[in-house]
């Protein structure tokens, strides 16, 4: 039996700039149970980062305004929740960890420092034994001579090794969900290869979810059970990963999936970009906003934008058209 | 591979284990090598024995103590600096004098600094509607000339706060007074540096990370972002201490500063406005302590700049 960790209900997220209003999260839902790895995929800009920060309530408002839906997390909404309770919630029963870890750790402060503070702060630690546990989870994340290192300051540690450091600290109080957001990309590849395994490997011992926002199919296939796809602050696709390797059903998911560079193709074959760019979110679009990159496209996408319909059990699509036969549905 | 090349290997993991030097090692580094800063440095603990360690030589009885049968007398062995108008130890006085005028140049830029890091801060941290009241708030002080806002509230609190105790020494309330006067008027430009820095630094990755472990606003301002701000801060406040010993040299030279008989640099001066050219003893000596201390904690200023500048990586 499955329990729901987090349910996600139409959540709508807007940034109010002085060229206009940006409709970045336009009422997503999704769920995800416990211990169970979900990888959110879309291009840069399609709102990814934005809705799982919303979850977090980590938006800066104003410009940001979280203006419906709701998050419930084990039966509390976390929208309703004031910032004092969020300041509880973030690190101890969610924690994020972020793209650029060259960026991420305060360049002044020891990593020892950095990591305690969780620790003291929420599982209300003394500073020796904080120390200790602090020792105990850079040994876990593969940081070698941890005991010495406690005291370096982030300048001395390569950006693979900071990661392992972020990895440390959004973990120290055993979340129940972690947000990974592009954990990876800011690294090289066998750097990716070690901290998706990392990751793998830590969510075996804590038994914890994970959301893992990405661009990269590929990092996904290896790890995440369920894959959820947006664009323009929708979700256009969601399924088991292996329903969504083998029987894409959206378009925009085919388009990325041919976008993805594949040792078992010829050389000679080029790989094949999305023509056009992501929609200008500062218009809401009228009908679907994939149709005008879309090379499956009616007349009905022009003009109404399709709901999320279920296919089969956990496979939904948001299209008019069966892809399999380009044939309306 | 030679011989020689491999016998370094051993040599190189030990370079590599030594730690790295801290902001602070660094800093030092680049300030020795500061030369008008090094003087001021040196000029400054001079300064400061001589204003400490004359009071063991000179009891504060002496100072204020006046021989009309000693007035004006130029300096001689018995009087090292002369007499003042009112036969009093000019050496003396000017010992005592340097423990107020420095006591205050200090004393109002630690307020200065508390002042100004705390509107800069919250300002720059929270922007918005918080921002632009506080921002404007500080234009509008600005706005007014200091001398002015400085002189008007001398006259107006002086007087009205009793003599205080701190060690030995007997403090007449007006120190305490303009103290917090200068304090109070010139924390303006520090929290506008403060503002600015901390309006680059919340952008930061690592602040929105320590927000996703849970860490609260106040934390996040004093134990993440300040630490990042503390060179500019220093070297801002290093350089506000000699204005503000200055800004008392201002109000004491006009009579409302510190009142006598408790003597500063400040109002030595002003007695000494009448005998320019006839007693030059009176005001060459508390003139010259003014212009060595503003010049040398001006050259230590700029050699923190250089030295905390976190751009400049050279050694």
């Amino acid at each position: 039996m499955t329990t729901t960790l987090l349910q996600v209900s139409d959540l709508r997220t807007r940034f109010h700039t002085p060229e206009g209003t940006v409709h970045a999260v336009n009422g997503i839902s999704f769920h995800i149970n416990e211990g169970e790895t979900v990888a959110v995929v879309g291009e840069s800009g399609c709102g990814k980062s934005v809705s799982m920060m919303s979850l977090l309530k980590l938006i800066p408002s104003p410009p940001g305004d979280i203006y419906a839906g709701t998050a419930v997390y084990r039966n509390h909404d976390l929208l309703k929740n004031s910032e004092q309770e969020m300041e509880d919630i973030r690190g101890k029963e969610i924690s994020m960890i972020f793209q650029d870890p060259m960026t991420s750790l305060n360049p002044v402060l020891t990593i020892g420092r950095q990591i305690t503070e969780a620790l003291r702060e929420h599982l209300g630690l003394s500073p020796e034994s904080a120390e200790q546990r602090a020792i105990e989870l850079l040994e876990q994340v593969g940081i070698p001579d941890p005991a010495r290192r406690l005291f370096d300051y982030p300048h001395q540690f390569s950006g693979g090794m900071r990661q392992r450091v972020m990895i440390a600290m959004a973990l120290s109080c055993a979340p129940s969900l972690l947000i990974a957001d592009e954990p990876t990309t800011a690294l090289d590849v066998t750097i990716q290869a070690q901290i998706v395994e990392l990751v793998a490997r830590l969510r075996e011992v804590l038994h914890m979810a994970i959301i893992w926002i990405t661009h990269d199919l590929g990092v996904v296939a290896g790890m995440a059970d369920r894959v959820i796809v947006m664009y323009a602050g929708y979700i256009v696709e969601e399924a088991n990963v292996e329903d969504l390797y083998d029987a894409p059903s959206h378009p925009y998911t085919l388009a990325l999936l041919a976008a993805l560079p594949r040792v078992d193709r010829r050389r000679d074959q080029r790989l094949k970009s999305i023509p056009g760019t992501p929609p200008n979110l500062l218009v809401e679009p009228r009908g679907c906003p994939f149709a005008p990159r879309c090379e499956f496209v009616i007349e009905k996408c022009r003009q109404e934008n399709p709901a999320l319909i279920q296919l089969g059990k956990n496979h939904a699509t948001a299209c008019w058209v069966d892809v399999k036969t380009g044939a309306p549905r | 591979m030679t011989a020689s090349s491999s016998l370094s290997v051993p040599q190189l993991t030990d370079d590599l284990s030594t730690p790295p030097l801290t902001l602070g090692q660094l800093g030092w580094l680049r300030f020795r090598r500061h030369k008008m800063a090094l003087f001021g440095g040196v000029t400054l603990i001079l300064l400061l024995i001589f204003s400490i360690g004359g009071a063991f030589k000179y009891a504060e009885k002496y100072a204020n103590f006046n021989d009309t049968a000693q007035r004006l007398k130029p300096p001689s062995v018995e009087h090292p600096f002369g007499t003042d108008s009112i036969g009093r130890d000019i050496l003396a006085r000017t010992i005592y004098g340097g423990q107020i005028s420095l006591f205050i140049g200090f004393m109002a830029v630690l307020i200065e600094t508390i002042l100004g890091i705390l509107v800069g801060a919250v300002a720059g941290y929270y922007g918005g509607a918080v921002d632009a009241i506080l921002m404007r708030i500080t234009e509008a002080l600005l706005n007014i000339p200091t001398i002015f806002l400085l002189l008007v509230m001398a006259k107006f609190f002086g007087g009205k706060i009793p003599e205080i105790h701190i060690g030995a020494r007997a403090f007449s309330g007006s120190v305490v007074v303009i103290v917090v006067i200068i304090g109070a008027t010139s924390w303006m430009y520090l929290a506008r540096i403060v503002r600015a820095e901390f309006l680059s630094w919340k952008e930061r990755e690592f602040v929105l990370a320590a927000r996703a472990t849970g860490t609260s606003n106040l934390e996040i301002i004093f134990l993440h972002i300040l630490p990042n701000t503390i060179a500019p801060i220093i070297v801002s406040s290093t350089l506000s201490v000699a204005n503000a010993i200055l800004a008392e040299s201002y109000i004491s030279f006009l009579g409302m500063g510190v009142q006598e008989p408790t003597a500063t640099w400040g109002n030595m001066l002003d007695k000494s406005a009448k005998y320019l050219d006839t007693a030059p003893w009176l005001w060459f000596f508390p003139g010259m302590l003014i212009l060595l201390t503003t010049l040398s904690i001006n050259f230590v200023g700029d050699g923190l700049r250089d030295a905390l500048d976190p751009r400049s990586r050279a050694i």
